[in-house]
């Protein structure tokens, strides 16, 4: 029933039900087609599958593991507790995935210059990254705040030989950067390629990166049926555009007892106004160019999302996210900037492992979860990269409690 | 038979270019606003492009981004551009498009946004980002209201898509001048001549050119292949220089004035 309804959107037009779509300048419909042909006739190509599947393996490292978290779980009581672990894929989070695919793709269309958006800037390195292999300029749009605060992710990026463009309009943030990357592909649009990281924007983008992503949840339930004999009770991931969450969740949908469930950011409280919980508070609207939930106000203006992770920081989210929501596919949770700092201490004490502030949402909220469930069932968590770059955020944070 | 129509069948007759200026509503406030609409139309501005700001105009260039800021700021919104357009209908007939993004206006409710634009006198709509594909239904209740879809046509559309755009549209059809954001630019793309004379000859529909027309000279290149001339960015920098200065309103009208003597 679940994978009738799922798995063979988006149709034709990029709908997922009443959502996704192509919301876009009448300049860019035509390069959006071209994308969705090419994105095909790759797909069906079995030499594109082999190549990509090899670069998955032997550059972003891939499989990545599912571990058993045993401390964390003996400290929680409850349900066991297990991590995929995407922060252990070449540049530390589950971003290569799609970079890689699209990278591939751009290549064999003839394009000649890669311009990316990014929050964290996980995205930005993953794109750069790509690039510096495949010897194609690459700029990255970043809103100013995000590279403030994620100043190591912008150096990274700059030795990768990206160009970083600050962008100075609106919140600063992800969303401004997706305004400006868009201005730049209407203006070079022959020539470049805009690799979009989360599964926003356009069709055929929403499916593109969650098909790219979508290794994640088929590699997690071979790996949690080799070590488990079963599949997980629940599983949970941290949404922001959707990228991680979609790429875990699909191939999950045709399994309707594990449970889904997409944490947002709930920022300083859900009633404080400061958060990016978008499926929890947003409307249906449109913007980056497909239908969903948005954060805006009555009269249709976006609204400016918060969160102290900036992966999170996103009025919108991706379309099969409202789908997934909308149709009780998955459930949407949202965890404070407080709880995904605990989050991230817990799994830093108890593990040795330490998980970006996106992922720490998820964390917090599995666990929470976990404790309340037998022991006989299991959670799933996706930990979608790693916390390096969130040193400085933390550091602020210590200093700021002393 | 509507006004937009009308318009263009006039200018035919009277062998002259058409000049449609864009202004955006309620930049910086309701009242200047209406002055500048008005001076805009004295000056002899055929059309009336009305811009509804939107937080995230990700086709336009810094200058009208920066009006869409200050328009917001001075609390513009659907509702008020329709109360803008319904005060200039009491003095100056001249046709309205209203011109924007497609959030506010699914915010504010198709169906009844149709309505109450018709009601204000509103006359066409021209939603960036609303592409042909996704405007089926828009289209089909626009015409049930008299109101012109109007549709943009840009550099990499090709002539299938244009032809098509030329059976659903009503009005006239934007010619988007270069593969771009809206903004002030020196000159046109080499190939923009050619290109607008091939769309010309393909479509019925009259064939209006935008996007970066900056000076009178400008103007009359563009309209070689095409009906009317558009001005956006242009008029909206001297809204952005005077502001609420009651001179602002003067100068607006001259400038307008020597764009729509270039187009006679």
């Amino acid at each position: 029933m679940r994978k009738n309804r799922a798995i063979r959107l988006p149709d034709d037009m990029g709908h997922f039900g009443p959502f996704g779509g192509r919301y876009v300048a009448e300049t860019l419909m035509s390069a959006l087609i071209e994308l969705e042909k090419a994105y095909k006739a790759a797909k069906r190509d079995t030499a594109f599958r082999r190549e990509l599947g090899a670069q998955l393996q032997d550059y972003a490292g891939r499989p990545t593991p599912v571990y058993f978290a045993q401390r964390l779980t003996e400290k929680g009581g409850g349900a066991r507790i297990f991590l995929k672990r995407e922060d252990l894929a070449h540049t530390g989070s589950h971003k290569i995935n799609n970079t890689l695919g699209q990278g591939l793709l751009a290549r064999r269309m003839g394009k000649s210059r890669i311009i990316a958006e990014t929050g964290a800037g996980q995205h930005g390195v993953a794109t750069a990254t790509v690039c510096a292999r495949m010897g194609i300029p690459c700029e990255v749009y970043m809103g100013e705040e995000d590279v403030r605060r994620q100043a190591l992710n912008v150096f990274r990026m700059r030795l990768l030989g990206a160009r970083v463009s600050p962008v100075v309009s609106g919140s600063r943030t992800l969303k401004d950067a997706m305004n400006e990357a868009l201005r730049d592909w209407v203006t070079n649009v022959r020539t470049t390629y805009y690799l979009i990281g989360s599964t926003a924007g356009p069709h055929p983008y929403p499916m593109m990166v969650r098909d790219f992503q979508s290794v994640i949840g088929r590699e997690a339930i071979r790996q949690f049926r080799k070590a488990t004999g079963g599949l997980p009770s629940a599983v949970g991931a941290c949404v922001g555009g959707g990228s991680n969450a979609m790429g875990i969740f699909y191939d999950f949908i045709q399994h309707p007892k594990v449970r889904l469930f997409g944490v947002e950011a709930a920022g300083k409280g859900l009633s404080s106004g400061k958060h990016g919980a978008t499926i929890a508070r947003g409307k249906v609207g449109v913007l980056h160019g497909s239908k969903s939930y948005v954060l805006q106000d009555e009269g249709g203006q976006i609204l400016e999302a918060y969160s102290i992770s900036a992966g999170l920081d996103y009025p919108g989210v991706g379309p099969e996210h409202a789908w997934l929501k909308k149709s009780g596919m998955a459930t949407y949770v949202s965890v404070t900037d407080t709880q995904a700092l605990e989050g991230f201490d817990l799994l830093s004490r108890y593990e040795g492992i330490q998980p970006a502030l996106e992922s720490s949402h998820a964390v917090a909220y599995g666990y929470a979860l976990a404790r309340k469930m037998r022991k006989s069932e299991s959670v799933l968590i996706n930990l979608s990269g790693r916390g390096d770059k969130d040193a400085g955020i933390l550091m602020e944070q210590e200093k700021a409690s002393l | 038979m509507n006004a937009i129509n009308d318009t263009f069948l006039k200018l035919k007759n009277a062998g002259e270019k058409g000049l449609v200026v864009y202004l955006t509503a309620g930049d910086p406030d309701f009242k200047s606003s209406l002055s500048y609409l008005r001076a805009a139309a004295d000056g002899g501005a055929d059309i009336l492009e009305v811009g509804v700001p939107f937080s995230d105009p990700t086709a336009d260039g810094p200058t009208i981004e920066a009006a869409s800021r200050r328009a917001l700021a001075g609390g513009m919104n659907v509702r008020k551009a329709l109360e803008l357009v319904h005060e200039l209908q009491k003095t100056h007939s001249t046709p309205v498009v209203l011109f924007g993004y497609y959030n506010p206006f699914f915010r504010y409710g198709q169906t009844s946004l149709w309505k109450d634009a018709r009601a204000a006198g509103v006359d066409g709509f021209l939603v960036v980002d609303l592409p042909y594909e996704e405007a089926g239904v828009a289209i089909d209740e626009m015409r049930k209201e008299g109101l012109c879809w109007i549709p943009l046509a840009a550099p990499t559309s090709g002539i299938g898509r244009i032809r098509e755009f030329d059976r659903a549209g009503s009005g006239f059809m934007y010619l988007i001048s270069v593969t771009g954001v809206t903004g002030v630019r020196d000159m046109f793309p080499p190939e923009m001549l050619s290109w607008s004379g091939k769309v010309k000859s393909a479509v019925t529909l009259p064939l209006a050119v935008g996007f970066g027309i900056s000076t009178p000279e400008m103007a009359r290149q563009a309209v070689r292949h095409a009906d009317a001339a558009i001005v956006g960015s242009a008029c909206v920098k001297i809204v952005e220089r005077d502001g609420r200065s009651s001179r602002g309103p003067a100068r607006l009208c001259q400038f307008v004035r020597s764009l729509k003597s270039a187009l006679r």
